[in-house]
């Protein structure tokens, strides 16, 4: 957070088209009273906290003996990684992130490219469609757990009815239906997301060439893989890459779904970290969010890397 | 034609699969304390009752919690909202060096679990006297919403050109004059967008509120609900009147802002 490390008065290399000022005294301090408190606010109630709990990750820090908070170095690290549950939590949050992005995306894509030509109503049918966006994860998870009922659900029902069933399910309950559920709500989370985020990108894609390209006869599923995809290349990768830092972080539809449950079946890394945190194991809990932050800082820094050399390719 | 019924097909039924729950938990909220728990499942209420609402208005201080939240949503989103504009523009308008790794601290505040802060925030503001306060919640709040709302906020400054600001500075308007008074007005619907944004993530968040909020008298709405599935048996007809009326207010907000929130969000993804 360096905007201290203003640069001194000397004119900024010129970059691209864009004109920039050349820098005195007076910008350095426009600079930093105009980040003055965007910094003072993040780095006290964000940063701060979250160094004071990274730091907890190397004591073991249980809240029923604060008396003693001892340094164990890497020791929660280890006892992490020796936890018979850390294998099954970490395919469950594999199988989480991929299999709720990748359904996410390709229906996100879908809708995008269903709504991409104006039609009559396409503004009515948007604002329809956004609304899970305004909901709270852990409320989608209380409506699908709700209509996931094992007794009462709606989901069982509609499935009898259809006959694709001949009684009801204990979705949640069952140690292989739980995931399923938890993902079904997610995917339906986050489609909305993607379409949106899509159809803004397609609008970038040049209609002529479009044309050129169906008049020398490239077919539908050509045109789109050769023209569309390159051209909204960047906004697919950086989607798929918030939306996986997203899903990968936030514990809150399993949290209400299931809380992890049946027997751990649906324990994500976050969800797992909320059960140590819960038995009073800010130690153990510590030391898994550091490990989050880690994972998930290395994944962004390789998957910006290949974005950009893909780009440059 | 083929491609235009599948179109309409797929369109329309992923319509209803989007409204699905929504239609349901209305119905639900509405449905008799009886008929909820009652086969054959009733798809339209077969005695229209209000029994559920007046349930969790009887049995919880609701109002309180909706009063509170609706206090901290807008005083943590609208405080945000303004810091975020001053940080958005600095960003957008100047190049200097350290640029690179601000933006980079903000991003990684979005792989921060919310979980590792808890205890350390937790004792932080009890130290300030301010766990289970509406100003300790709120001032969390506003450092959560900060750095996203910059980064939708820039793309917004980025596509207004410098001559605006750079005409009132000239005319004798300072720097800080010449963005409210010039650029302020003319950014209006992306400023209003950003901030709906902050208020339903402020509005929405769960477990700082659960944690740091503990009395009747200054919960939020998500400490509330939390409270539903602590308890063996949920009562799924006072939580849905619960759902319905939390989902409310944020889902017309965004219906209003779609246009501009996606303008800004595009706007600031494209880039950098």
């Amino acid at each position: 957070m360096s905007a201290t490390a203003v640069r001194p008065p000397r004119a900024p290399a010129p970059r691209g088209p864009v004109r920039r000022r050349t820098f005195g005294r007076r910008q350095a301090l426009t600079i930093l009273g105009f980040f003055a408190p965007a910094i003072v606010f993040v780095c006290w109630f964000t940063y701060w906290p979250m160094l004071q709990g990274a730091q907890m990750a190397f004591r073991d820090w249980n809240l029923w003996d604060l008396t003693s908070t001892p340094w164990v170095g890497l020791g929660n690290f280890a006892t992490i990684l020796a936890d018979p549950v850390f294998p099954v939590v970490a395919g469950n949050t594999l199988v989480w992130v991929v299999g709720s992005i990748v359904p996410q995306l390709v229906i996100g894509f879908l809708v995008a490219l269903a709504l991409w030509r104006r039609f009559r109503f396409r503004g009515l049918y948007q604002a329809l469609i956004f609304y899970p966006w305004a909901v709270s994860g852990f409320l989608v998870g209380m409506l699908f757990r709700w209509m996931f009922n094992a007794e009462f659900g709606v989901v069982n029902d509609l499935l009898m009815k259809a006959g694709a069933i001949d009684a009801p399910l204990p979705w949640l309950a069952d140690p292989k239906l739980a995931m399923v559920a938890v993902i079904v709500a997610n995917v339906w989370y986050g489609v909305t997301f993607f379409a949106i985020m899509i159809l803004a990108a397609l609008q970038s894609v040049p209609e002529e060439v479009l044309e050129a390209a169906a008049i020398d006869g490239a077919g539908t599923v050509r045109r789109l893989f050769s023209i569309v995809v390159p051209y909204i290349w960047t906004t697919l990768a950086l989607t798929v890459l918030l939306r996986a830092i997203w899903t990968f972080n936030s514990p809150e539809i399993i949290y209400a779904m299931t809380n992890g449950g049946p027997a751990g079946r649906t324990h994500i890394i976050t969800t797992w970290m909320i059960e140590y945190t819960q038995q009073g194991s800010y130690g153990l809990a510590s030391a898994i969010g550091l490990a989050v932050m880690v994972v998930l800082f290395v994944f962004c820094a390789f998957y910006l890397m290949a974005m950009r050399r893909v780009n440059q390719r | 034609m083929t491609a235009r019924v599948a179109r309409v097909t797929g369109l329309s039924l992923w319509l209803v699969i989007t409204l699905f729950p929504l239609y349901w938990v209305v119905v639900t909220s509405f449905k008799s304390p009886g008929s909820i728990n009652r086969w054959p499942l009733e798809y339209w209420p077969s005695e229209f009752s209000f029994g559920n609402y007046t349930e969790l208005f009887a049995t919880s201080a609701f109002g309180t919690f909706i009063g509170n939240s609706l206090v901290v949503a807008l005083v943590a989103g609208a405080t945000a909202t303004l810091i975020a504009l001053l940080s958005a523009y600095v960003l957008a308008r100047f190049e200097f060096r350290g640029k690179g790794a601000v933006l980079g601290a903000f991003l990684l505040t979005q792989m921060i679990p919310a979980f590792i802060a808890l205890g350390p925030l937790y004792a932080m503001l009890a130290d300030l006297g301010l766990v289970d306060t509406k100003p300790g919640l709120g001032l969390v709040y506003v450092a959560m919403c900060i750095p996203f709302s910059t980064v939708m906020l820039r793309g917004f400054f980025e596509n207004m050109p410098d001559a605006l600001e750079e005409a009132a500075m000239i005319d004798g308007c300072s720097r800080l004059g010449a963005l409210f008074r010039v650029l302020v007005p003319v950014m209006a619907p992306g400023i209003a967008a950003a901030f709906i944004f902050n208020f339903v993530n402020c509005w929405n968040e769960l477990f700082l509120s659960v944690v740091l909020m503990n009395s009747d008298a200054n919960k939020t709405i998500p400490a509330a609900l939390n409270g539903f599935i602590s308890t063996f048996n949920i009562a799924w007809g006072p939580m849905s009147a619960a759902a319905v009326l939390t989902v409310l207010p944020t889902m017309v907000l965004f219906a209003l802002a779609s246009r501009w929130i996606v303008e800004g969000l595009t706007a600031g993804s494209v880039k950098e």
